[in-house]
């Protein structure tokens, strides 16, 4: 089995295998919405391959990451605005 | 020391194309944007190493005359023979001496009501996102859209442990069987897709059926469906839907490479209309993998100035090819899909531009400058493809950069990044 890593989704630490991408952790911490639409709706994965651009979080105060094509590491800070 | 070649994309047919290259005796520079090489059919999973034919290409192409760089972006072409890459550290520029295009592939989304709701997911989005980990197990997922995709993927989520409720293909019964037929002169074929039936625990495939309607407070509770004249509800807490797939062509386009029909046009070299650059896999059309390993073969081969090798692979690619043309004659959309976003049904995610406000509109271009449809983050790469189906609007042309880059990558003040 693969070890976990333990980062952080608006400020609550969440743990996941290794290998794991950031959108994963983000669902794992129970978050349903990844980001605010322009219009204020709550949106969420939509391609899982680095297309759509609905599951951009900001990852150690990066903005606008796609959380679906990053792997998690120890320490790792992500916030989202959904 | 001459320029490398570089291989974009490295899934099957760019895992191909890099092996194959370097095994002619050239230097090569593999670059996907993934954080992990396999592509799309070939994704990384998180929870075992890769087997069989995957396992194959992907330790050919860790041959030490290949550098691999991952989680790598091409933004620009700002010079002959330059590439701008990005990545998560920063940005450099990179020269070719042969390029080979292997973008692949991505779902078509079509609009419908409810749509933009948390837990509505492509299929192979879906796949994607439970190989990373993402938590499916227990969970409720209706399957929809179109190709065969469909099964692979609901049969992915069964093994780990999800509920499929439903595979739902837009497609007739009498329009696959005959594709079922057309695949005995394909045995192997055959016994791959039966293999794949076999093994599915009893999940309803109905045909000829298609989502209507995605409803929920504030993420996906249940969808409508539509079969004939009946309609019903399915609760679920997924929905995975995608109707088949598209090139991915804005790199090419970007470089002024001329389409076919279904994709970048090449000739019997895989070579592209600029001279130099070679176009393999699902960026020529939509193939599948033994269409996409024969071209990327080829391309490499090629593109290493081994042609006669390069020929030996045209009969493969041939069969792989007829094959192809069968599937999509199979799985072609249906003209009511045409009728499923409303007036009031966002079309463009990324700008919330809705369906009533764009189909007023004669083209692309008119369209984006009054409704900024198309001119978010994804930059048409989901609504492009739903307004080609919707409306019959292509899109023509791509200007850098092709992915939204940062500004210190564009004003070219990011660290160079000295090559090895």
């Amino acid at each position: 089995m693969p070890r976990d890593v333990t980062l952080t989704v608006n400020g609550a630490r969440v743990s996941v295998p290794e290998g794991a991408m950031v959108s994963t952790a983000v669902a794992m911490a129970g978050l349903m919405g990844f980001r605010k639409s322009v219009t204020g709706e709550p949106r969420a994965p939509l391609c899982g391959m680095g297309i759509c651009f609905e599951c951009r979080v900001t990852v150690n105060g990066r903005a606008h990451v796609r959380s679906c094509q990053v792997v998690c590491s120890d320490g790792m800070e992500v916030r989202t605005d959904g | 020391m001459a320029d490398p070649i570089v291989v974009v994309g490295a899934g099957p047919a760019g895992l191909a194309a890099a092996a194959r290259a370097a095994q002619s005796g050239a230097r090569v520079v593999l670059l996907d944007d993934n954080p992990n090489p396999g592509g799309q059919i070939w994704r990384a999973d998180s929870s075992k190493a890769p087997v069989g034919e995957a396992a194959r290409w992907l330790q050919a192409a860790g041959n030490s005359a290949i550098e691999r760089v991952n989680g790598a972006r091409v933004v620009a072409a700002p010079a002959p023979s330059t590439l701008e890459i990005e990545t998560f550290d920063g940005a450099r520029e990179i020269r070719y001496s042969k390029l080979v295009l292997a973008t692949g592939a991505r779902e078509r989304f079509l609009p419908f009501p409810g749509w933009t709701l948390p837990n509505v997911m492509g299929a192979g989005g879906l796949q994607a996102l439970a190989k990373s980990g993402f938590p499916i197990a227990g969970k409720s997922v209706v399957v929809a859209g179109s190709g065969p995709l469909l099964l692979a993927v609901a049969q992915y989520l069964d093994t780990h442990g999800a509920r499929v409720r439903l595979i739902a293909e837009q497609a007739e019964q009498s329009s696959i069987t005959r594709f079922g037929l057309g695949l005995v002169r394909h045995p192997g074929k055959l016994i791959q897709a039966m293999g794949l039936r076999a093994s599915l625990r009893p999940i309803p495939y109905m045909t000829g059926c298609w989502p209507t309607a995605a409803h929920g407070s504030g993420k996906l509770e249940r969808v409508s469906l539509r079969r004939g004249a009946k309609t019903w509800d399915e609760p679920c807490d997924f929905l995975a839907c995608g109707f088949g797939l598209v090139p991915n062509l804005e790199l090419p386009l970007l470089l002024r490479c001329d389409l076919g029909e279904t994709g970048v046009a090449v000739d019997e070299m895989q070579q592209a209309s600029v001279t130099g650059v070679y176009a393999a896999g699902e960026v020529t059309g939509i193939g599948g993998l033994d269409l996409s390993l024969a071209e990327g073969e080829i391309a490499g081969y090629a593109a290493a100035g081994q042609p006669d090798r390069a020929r030996a692979l045209f009969s493969a690619r041939a069969s792989a090819r007829r094959f192809a043309a069968a599937l999509e004659n199979a799985f072609a959309l249906r003209e009511e899909l045409k009728a499923l976003p409303w007036d009031e049904t966002l079309v463009c995610r990324c700008e919330d531009v809705a369906f009533g406000r764009i189909r007023k509109f004669s083209g692309w271009r008119e369209a984006k400058l009054q409704t900024r449809c198309g001119m978010g983050p994804c930059q048409g790469r989901v609504c492009g493809p739903a307004l080609e189906f919707l409306l019959d609007w292509r899109t023509e042309s791509v200007r850098p950069p092709v992915y939204p880059a940062r500004i210190a990558t564009l004003a070219g003040t990011s660290e160079p990044q000295p090559r090895s």
